[in-house]
């Protein structure tokens, strides 16, 4: 690890361990070490990544050891780092969509979303009633796929190979109701401004909702299979505890934070023009805060999406999906913010338009990014093994810290 | 609409609903909130320079030299506790031109000399190239706004925002290797994203994409056919 401090300008802290301070706490702790047990303990750097298997994608993590406990972990990122934001700069509005889906690859239609409702503001378009209902229940589907696949994965990182298999042949389900409508599994590019590109085909409706029925299902199963097994509780409870003021001042979001106790979801209390509120559901939160919780919200959410996809189903209006906008899209001055709650967590762009084809700066807030920050912290003092639950329970994905 | 204030919790659902109209320029949730930011920042020393009212989005503007008390101010004064993002803005027109062409589709397209064009900074104003945003929340009312910092163009610093919101580590390094914006106080200022050792910062405006440089861009060959739109529709209605 090349950590340059700049000398004079720094206080060691969770994150700043420089190796000469390593060194002397190692060194006072082993001092301890033979003074009270004579056994020597040894610091070690541990690197994890960039192709951990745990890191899903290629993050590097150097956690600093003493014995098997973690003094000092720093996640390294950028091994995937695409530049979207200065791409954004130089495609049209809806070449942005494209790149956008990219970000987070296992729930993608939701990545564009909160883009295309940000450019629908600035355009004052809204999208037809029709169009909304379809929107919504794509953003869900896309929930579902994502956090299903975390449920089973979860497991697997524990120890435990039998969900990730579940998840996995459930989840392609998913995928194929999202194919019939978008014609993509994993990269739908199926929102437009003032819309969507295509209807629904026939029979669909009925198709997903047989879907749904199985992916409560597969929740039932998992929660029983996962959730009730000792093994994964004893590795869970208690692991990774965040608190809720500092989960809000890292910029949690998503179950990580509703694990911690706040009742805060995007979906409810953010105005944007999605039909949540024509749908009767529920947020979930729990009290504990630690992996077990974080687990515990995605489940009883995956859950809460299948409801909602059904209610919304029922009620799918009828009418245009698009809205009227101009062939050549040109986004009238002004900036708008807007975030909404994907499978990940909080997710908004920034959009800044100066009247052209093209944005002129696009911020693009992820919730992976935010969610891995608090790691520098949750990691000081855990166990080895307990690296693995945490960061499995902070379920990140690379192409949404890197973008 | 219920008249309280937004920094009330019962105003969550009151500031939701309104916000919910868009074509509502006046929205007094916001106002009361915007009045009561003014307070709380001149209560902690800072001030504000000029504010916004958006379509869902509150901006205010302050002095790069209290930023931090500015922030500090909406966090405790305002429960604003959860930190969304900090981004920089980098307002200088870019000197490639709006799609940044390489040197081959001049030649094909021409290519006009590229007037050095005026600056138009977004809400809440903005007097200088550079400007930071930091967009905080309250969780329990629903309230957020984004606070804007002016970077004066000889100094192109800003102190850091880690007292206030420990998660501020990263988006300030990322602020830092992007735009160049040297963060003062920043326990650990390394680059996040880009290879150690790289020169420059990619997301100023002066900074050409390369890839743009290299390779020519196809361009803006063909524009999808949005559905229900005439075939003989000339796009000039955009």
């Amino acid at each position: 690890m090349t950590t340059e401090i700049r000398p004079g300008e720094f206080s060691a802290e969770v994150t700043n361990i420089s190796d000469a301070e390593q060194m002397r706490y190692i060194a006072g702790q082993a001092a301890d070490a033979r003074l009270n047990v004579e056994i020597e303990t040894e610091g070690m750097t541990l690197n994890m990544g960039p192709q951990h298997p745990a890191t899903h994608g290629t993050l590097r993590l150097v956690a600093k050891l003493d014995g098997e406990q973690v003094i000092g972990a720093e996640p390294i990122m950028g091994y995937m780092h695409r530049g979207y934001e200065k791409l954004t700069e130089v495609r049209t509005y809806p070449q942005v969509t494209t790149l956008i889906n990219r970000i987070d690859w296992l729930g993608s239609f939701a990545n564009e979303v909160p883009f295309i409702l940000a450019a629908e503001q600035l355009m004052e378009v809204e999208a037809p009633p029709r169009a909304q209902y379809i929107r919504t229940i794509l953003f869900e589907l896309s929930r579902i796929a994502n956090i299903s696949l975390f449920l089973g994965d979860m497991g697997v990182q524990l120890g435990a190979v039998t969900p990730v298999f579940l998840a996995f042949r459930d989840r392609e389900f998913v995928l194929n109701q999202i194919e019939a409508v978008t014609g993509g599994r994993f990269h739908p590019n199926f929102d437009r401004i003032g819309g969507l590109k295509d209807d629904l085909p026939a029979g669909w409706i009925e198709d997903t909702k047989a879907v749904m029925a199985t992916m409560r299902t597969f929740c039932d199963e998992l929660e029983d299979l996962v959730m009730g097994n000792e093994i994964f509780q004893a590795r869970c409870r208690g692991i990774g505890v965040i608190p809720p003021d500092v989960a809000l001042s890292y910029g949690l979001s998503g179950a990580n934070l509703r694990a911690s106790g706040v009742d805060w979801d995007l979906r409810r209390d953010a105005p944007n023009s999605m039909v949540y509120d024509q749908v009767d559901w529920k947020v979930w939160t729990h009290p504990d805060g630690d992996s077990f919780a974080r687990y515990w919200c995605r489940l009883q959410e995956t859950r809460e999406a299948t409801n909602i996809i059904d209610q919304l189903l029922d009620n799918i209006p009828s009418g245009p999906i698009m809205a009227k906008v101009p062939r050549i899209i040109k986004v009238p001055p002004g900036e708008a913010y807007v975030a909404t709650e994907n499978p990940l967590g909080a997710m908004g762009y920034y959009i800044v338009s100066q009247g052209e084809l093209v944005p002129f700066r696009v911020k693009i807030r992820t919730a992976s990014f935010s969610n891995m920050s608090i790691t520098p912290w949750l990691l000081e003092g855990v166990f080895v093994p307990d690296i693995i639950t945490i960061l499995a329970s902070l379920y990140f994905i690379l192409g949404d810290i890197d973008r | 609409m219920a008249d309280d204030t937004a920094v009330d919790d019962a105003a969550a659902d009151a500031s939701a609903e309104e916000t919910e109209e868009e074509t509502t320029p006046v929205d007094p949730a916001r106002e009361a909130f915007v009045a009561a930011m003014g307070e709380a920042l001149a209560a902690a020393g800072s001030d504000m320079v000029e504010s916004h009212i958006g379509v869902t989005e509150t901006w205010v503007r302050v002095p790069r030299d209290s930023w931090v008390e500015a922030v500090g101010a909406a966090r405790n004064a305002m429960g604003c506790t959860w930190l969304d993002y900090i981004a920089g803005i980098d307002w200088l027109p870019s000197p490639f031109g709006r799609d940044m062409d390489s040197e081959q589709d001049w030649v094909v397209h021409g290519r006009e000399e590229n007037e050095p064009e005026e600056m138009q900074h977004g809400y809440a104003g903005g007097a200088t190239r550079f400007q930071v945003m930091c967009r905080v929340a309250n969780v329990s009312s629903g309230a957020a706004v984004i606070i804007k910092a002016d970077l004066p163009d000889d100094d192109v610093s800003l102190p850091t925002l880690i007292p206030v919101f420990p998660g501020a580590n990263w988006h300030e390094r990322e602020m830092w290797e992007m735009y160049g914006i040297d963060i003062t106080g920043h326990p650990d200022l390394r680059v996040l994203y880009l290879p150690s050792g790289f020169e420059g910062n990619p997301m100023r405006k002066d900074y050409p994409l390369l890839a743009r440089r290299v390779k020519p861009w196809p361009g803006i060959v063909d524009v999808e056919q949005m559905p229900g739109e005439d075939d003989d529709s000339d796009g000039s209605d955009a």
